[in-house]
């Protein structure tokens, strides 16, 4: 085995071409296989970046390395669903990029990241989306797959979300209820978009926060003259939050799109995701590592620094009992994937806010920590059991984004992407010992069990004894395709039911009062709150074509018999216009 | 009443647990219910009296009714009566007219004139407004007991036993039906323009129905134009009320646009015109619909100003949106109307009213709860803290959604409101269960209807169907025959919901909502056993449509008196166009204020005092993070952030350099129940 060779990170393409030549093959003997579904004992042969034998006594050429897990399991490699590793902020960007986020998440045990492209509202989505790819293709030492966010709603949106799911093989759009005048959308743009998401069979992912009203609070805030980290929370208040999961539900619901609400950070935004889950809406939830393993009382500290560093949006809740209670979700199913939203900016960065925390960047650390505190948090503490482990770091949000089984699976014909885990391994989360570059971990000092021993990516040892070998520029771009099964099977089955009819009446044929025939959507004066959207101006009334020209003038048969008030009509003769009860 | 205690110590009708010492002693002249009489009866009804709730019931034989012929006797052998019966003018020729038959029937309600000699002792010759009930049983929020009632220029002025009334007066004998309140309907558009059209029902039409329904008074909306000056239009209400209108009557203002110069005239509204309550609207996109941020600043100068908020919870973005879909997809008929409104949108609009509001901190009234899932939006949240009061109107009461299906234009059309009536058969049978426990508050009715052919503007197009049902009449009927007589509620919750918490909410209690010496003479005499059924034919309203069409209700007012005149009596209205007087309201009523007040002290916010932050900074182009990137279009008032501001608060001692807890690794499960700056909201008051 050569590995050693091509670690070094001058090299470059050509590095690449004999990386992939270069296949490594690979015995993991002894080990014990977890899935979601199961685990079992038995071997797993690696070769050419796939898994290609599971098994017992298997069939391998000679010479080939071999790795001894005995005692350890062996897990598909973590999938982060939620990165910005390219962000940029004011000017400043993330204090670790592809490279450095990438080198973490592998330390960590996670072998593909989902980063999200964030363009500058106006910035046409493809261009942005190209300059994330070749940021990354440069850098990602991992495989690495792309959401893009909508910044900014404009008519050309429906043509670009289209290329990029047919050509570019994004399948996931995020936009954004906060950051007022600047993201966020109103609510008539999130169904425009929903609806060409639902079409085009993407994942419409939503940042939820009212931000008008964190506007108006953060306003206040500072009128009072709260400018430290602490007013970052007060003016993003868990409500909030609640409220924007609410309406988000809704509209996703009204457009009969899947939603994905990411950094679910407080227990009222989890219960409401839960509870629409129990009403049968298409919703998944995706907790942060760091809402699952610290708290939001840190605001509060007397050092800025510390402070500020766990500045993010939606807040970490001030609530101890928030980590405990979306562990508990996440165990039972509520809550689906778990991200990090890694997106770290140094101290130096952060203090451009120290006047106004308004102005401090946003983000935590958690891309390197993410397996290690869910498995602490619920492994250890007994809240689930491995098979769910893997769920949540891996499968649920490989079928989610329609990656299963390449990712997420130890299976035959999967991408050799594994992670063999130590349960007994104890570390201490420290920001001397981290992969990152800032200076502040938000886990510092927390006891965890449960670590990574030997990761493997693409086929490849990267992590083994404490030592990484990573080579930047090798992580894949990995497309995705439309419509994914697990999403998409439901949602499809219920536009079909969800078909709404007219009632084919008479023509009305009685006295019409000679009112002014203003449309009622004539705005009656230049009103400041005229949204951009398209298709605010209500239609003419048009004619309807499928109306008879059948006419039954004068009173009806049925008009004067009393009708009885108690009545139950189940299903009214043209059919509900939802389905909120399954049952 | 005070005669007929007497009656007790006859063993067959006295029960053991009500037995007096010295009921044959002297009875004093007793009087309850003053305005500041903290605790009335509180040694008259220790007991719970259990007869008292089978007053009315067919066959039921209560001490006080049937024995009526033994008191007579007793009246006559002198018994301590002749104290009170020369002042009173206790006729005893009406006594003997009231019949003793009440085993067999329900006895009727009469009302005496003074005749001969009380005639003349009357000093305004039988037209005085002095009015005697008696044989009533009282009923309140609170309590209910037997007593008499005197009314005399339009005030409550006695209430009680043995009551002393100058001569002459009129009576009427209840005969121990209820004395209710009269209703206070808190939601009525009797002056909605709609495209250049107006409802039907104007002010004398619309309080005409409502005395006949047993409301007394209404509080009505004023809609101004978007733009239109608030003042000007509350004038034009004002004036078209004051002419018009037959029952007292209040306004609320609703709030079409926000813009600052709004500010004063709601502030001058308030000091001087006597309205304490403004609507503001989610829904109507580019009508009447106000964003998020509106809403905000809005909420945040009414509490301000001590004013009621009322919210129109709908999402109208969502709502022009599913318009657009249904138009598109060829349906056109009033089922549109209900497909484009579903109840989610309306539960999603409450709850975000209810998030704004409590971030303020201040009370919220959702106008026209429709559905279960806005009714149960509204329930959690008052179970979390904040103050929420929700209002649901006699058609989600008494009727649903199915008629929107129906083959018959005009009837499909005669059940457009918004928002719509819940097409789930199942609603209103929810919505009083919630009502009887107090989950929600008040019962409005909306009233607003609108000739079928006003609504025919709309028959190719259910967006131009004017919005609007009735209701004024048949409110107070209706929560009787769905929530009291079916059991889910009891007398004195059905006082509560129909008038009482309205006037507190409203700013308009005692005078208003309960029967009380110093009270308004708004009194109503209800019949809970008086079937009736509801059509169009005999309808007080001018609209040709009932919604409430062929419902057979229980309980219906016998005698409404507004003002301490009777003006409805046996089925006959009689009324002035123009008696009803305007009622101006406080702010601040104390019902909502009291706990905003200590809310506020509790929740007060203080940053962390740091000492100054000197490490290094990152060089920034000056960019400043809310300036607006391009021409958007989603603009509000005051959409620009303040320039950071200097914290005057912060002390310029430095702790430079490492901090002594920096290094301190701490511990994750660490549990800090009250974060040394406070906690930002009170939502968990346990």
């Amino acid at each position: 085995m050569s590995l050693m060779s091509f670690h070094n990170k001058g090299e470059t393409t050509v590095t690449l071409v004999r990386t992939r030549l270069q296949s490594d093959r690979l015995l993991i003997k002894g080990g014990k296989i977890v899935n979601d579904d199961q685990s079992f004992y038995a071997d797993v042969y690696l070769e050419d970046g796939l898994i290609k034998q599971i098994g017992e006594n298997l069939i391998v050429p000679g010479g080939i390395k071999i790795i001894d897990a005995y005692g350890l399991l062996v897990l598909p490699g973590g999938v982060d669903v939620h990165t910005r590793l390219q962000v940029s902020v004011m000017g400043m960007s993330s204090a670790d990029d592809f490279h450095h986020g990438t080198k973490a998440a592998l330390a960590g045990g996670t072998t593909m990241i989902l980063d999200h492209v964030l363009p500058e509202p106006g910035v046409n989505l493809l261009t942005a989306y190209d300059q994330w790819r070749e940021a990354a293709d440069g850098k990602s030492c991992c495989d690495y797959s792309l959401h893009i966010d909508i910044t900014r709603w404009h008519e050309s949106l429906r043509e670009e979300l289209e290329a990029l799911v047919k050509d570019k093989g994004v399948n996931s759009f995020q936009v954004f209820m906060a950051y007022k005048d600047k993201y966020q959308c109103t609510d008539g743009q999130m169904y425009e978009i929903f609806s060409i998401i639902r079409e085009l069979g993407a994942i419409a992912q939503v940042h939820a926060e009212n931000g008008d009203i964190i506007d108006e609070e953060q306003k206040r805030l500072l009128e009072l003259g709260i400018t430290g980290p602490e007013g970052h929370v007060l003016s993003h208040p868990e409500e909030v939050e609640t409220e924007a999961v609410y309406r988000a539900i809704t509209i996703a619901k009204q457009a009969n799109c899947p939603l994905y609400v990411t950094k679910v950070m407080s227990k009222g935004a989890a219960d409401t995701i839960a509870h629409a889950r129990r009403k049968g809406t298409v919703v998944y939830g995706e907790p942060l590592a760091a809402g699952l393993g610290t708290d939001g009382s840190h605001y509060w500290s007397k050092n800025w620094a510390k402070a500020a560093a766990f500045v993010t949006s939606p807040p970490i809740s001030p609530d101890p009992m928030t980590p405990d209670h979306l562990s508990s979700l996440l165990a039972s199913g509520d809550l689906q994937a778990v991200g990090s939203a890694h997106c770290t900016f140094s101290t130096a960065q952060k203090a451009v806010g120290k006047d106004n925390f308004t102005l401090i960047p946003e983000g935590t650390n958690g891309i390197e920590e993410r397996m290690t505190i869910v498995w602490e948090k619920c492994v250890a503490s007994g809240k689930m059991d491995e098979n769910d482990f893997v769920a949540v770091t891996s499968t649920n949000a490989a079928k989610i984004f329609n990656l299963y089984p390449r990712k997420g699976r130890v299976a035959v014909g999967s991408d050799a992407d594994l992670v063999i885990w130590n349960p007994k391994a104890a570390s201490v989360i420290s920001a001397k010992s981290h992969h990152l570059n800032v200076e502040y971990n938000i886990f510092e000092g927390t006891e965890c069990r449960g670590a990574p021993t030997v990761v493997i990516s693409q086929g490849r040892i990267v992590l083994e004894d404490g030592n990484l070998f990573v080579t930047p520029g090798s992580g894949r771009f990995v497309p995705r395709k439309t419509f994914p099964d697990f999403v998409y099977k439901r949602i499809k089955a219920r536009n079909r039911l969800a078909e709404i009819h007219g009632v084919p009446r008479g023509l009305y044929d009685g006295p019409v009062q000679d009112g002014i025939v203003s449309a009622k959507a004539a705005a009656p004066a230049p009103s400041s709150r005229i949204t951009s959207c398209p298709g605010k101006i209500s239609m003419p009334p048009i004619r309807n074509l499928h109306q008879s020209g059948f006419s039954l003038s004068g009173s009806q048969a049925d008009d004067h018999i009393a009708r009885r008030p108690a009545q139950k009509i189940m299903a009214p003769p043209g059919g509900r216009s939802n389905i909120t009860s399954l049952s | 009443m005070a005669e007929r205690k007497r009656n007790w110590n006859k063993e067959d009708d006295l029960p053991v647990y009500l037995a007096r010492p010295g009921t044959t002693a002297q009875t004093p002249r007793q009087k309850y219910g003053g305005m500041f009489a903290s605790v009335e009866g509180a040694y008259e009804n220790k007991t719970i009296d259990f007869d008292a709730y089978s007053v009315g019931r067919k066959g039921s034989r209560t001490p006080r009714s049937s024995s009526r012929p033994d008191m007579m006797f007793l009246g006559e052998t002198g018994d301590n009566f002749s104290e009170t019966a020369s002042d009173v003018s206790e006729v005893s020729g009406s006594v003997i007219s009231s019949p003793g038959d009440r085993d067999d029937k329900t006895p009727g309600v009469e009302i005496r004139y003074p005749v001969g000699k009380e005639m003349l002792q009357g000093p305004d010759n039988g037209k005085s407004d002095r009015l005697l009930i008696k044989g009533g049983r009282i009923i309140n929020d609170d309590q209910s007991f037997y007593a008499d009632l005197y009314l005399e220029d339009g005030l409550i002025k006695q209430i009680g036993e043995n009551l002393i009334v100058p001569g002459g007066v009129k009576t009427i004998e209840a005969n121990g039906r209820m004395v209710i309140p009269g209703g206070i309907d808190v939601n009525t558009y009797l002056q909605k323009p709609f495209q250049g059209m107006t409802s039907v029902d104007d002010f004398y039409q619309g309080t005409k129905a409502a005395l006949a329904g047993g409301t007394t008074m209404i509080i009505d909306h004023v809609l101004p134009e978007p733009g239109a000056s608030l003042l000007t239009t509350f004038e034009k209400w004002h004036e078209a009320a004051d002419t018009k209108s037959c029952c007292d009557y209040s306004l609320h203002v609703d709030i079409t646009s926000w813009d600052d110069g709004i500010r004063e005239e709601l502030d001058m509204l308030v000091q001087d015109k006597g309205v304490n309550s403004f609507q503001v609207y989610m829904a109507y996109k580019d009508l009447y619909q106000m964003s998020d941020s509106q809403l905000y600043e809005a909420f945040t100068f009414l509490k301000g100003l001590g004013a009621v908020i009322l919210v129109h919870a709908e999402n109208g973005d969502l709502i022009a949106q599913e318009q657009k879909r249904i138009l598109e997809m060829g349906i056109t008929g009033p089922e549109g109307h209900a497909l484009s409104r579903p109840e989610e949108l309306e539960a999603e609009a409450a709850f975000r009213a209810i998030t704004i509001a409590s971030r303020i901190n201040c009370p919220v009234y959702i106008t026209k709860v429709m559905s279960k899932s806005a009714a149960d939006i509204i329930t959690l949240a008052r179970k979390k803290g904040p103050l929420v009061f929700g209002e649901p109107i006699a058609a989600s009461l008494g009727t649903d959604g199915t008629h929107y299906w129906s083959k018959n234009w005009a009837k499909a059309a005669a059940f457009v409101t918004s928002p719509p009536l819940s097409p789930d058969p199942t609603t209103p049978d929810y919505l009083n269960s919630l009502l009887a426990c107090g989950d929600l508050q008040v019962t409005g009715s909306g009233h607003c209807p609108y000739s079928t052919a006003q609504k025919a503007v709309g028959k190719d197009n259910f967006t131009l169907i004017p919005e609007g049902v009735n209701g004024i009449e048949e409110r107070m009927t209706v929560v009787w025959d769905k929530a009291v007589a079916t059991g889910k509620m009891d007398e004195n919750q059905f006082v509560a919901v129909t008038s009482t918490n309205a006037a507190k909410i409203f700013n308009l209690y005692p005078r208003k909502g309960r029967i009380a010496v110093g009270s308004d003479a708004d009194v109503v005499i209800w019949d809970p056993d008086k079937v009736k059924t509801i059509t169009a034919k005999s309808h007080k309203s001018a609209v040709e449509y009932n919604i409430f069409e062929g419902m057979e209700c229980h309980g219906s007012p016998l005698v409404v008196i507004s003002q301490g005149k009777i003006v409805f009596e046996d089925g006959n209205l009689h009324v002035n166009k123009g008696m009803g007087r305007f009622i101006p309201r406080k702010p601040f009523p104390e019902y909502l204020y009291q706990r905003v007040k200590i809310r506020n002290k509790v929740g007060a916010l203080q940053g962390v005092s740091r000492g100054m932050y000197d490490g290094p900074v990152y060089d920034v182009p000056a960019t400043p993070k809310y300036a607006t990137p391009a021409p958007s279009a989603k603009s509000s008032p005051s959409k620009h952030q303040p320039p950071p501001i200097r914290n005057l608060h912060q002390s310029n001692f430095s702790l430079s350099g490492a901090q002594i807890d920096d290094n301190n690794p701490r511990r994750t499960g660490h549990r800090i129940v009250a974060p040394p700056g406070g906690r930002s909201n009170i939502t968990s008051l346990g």
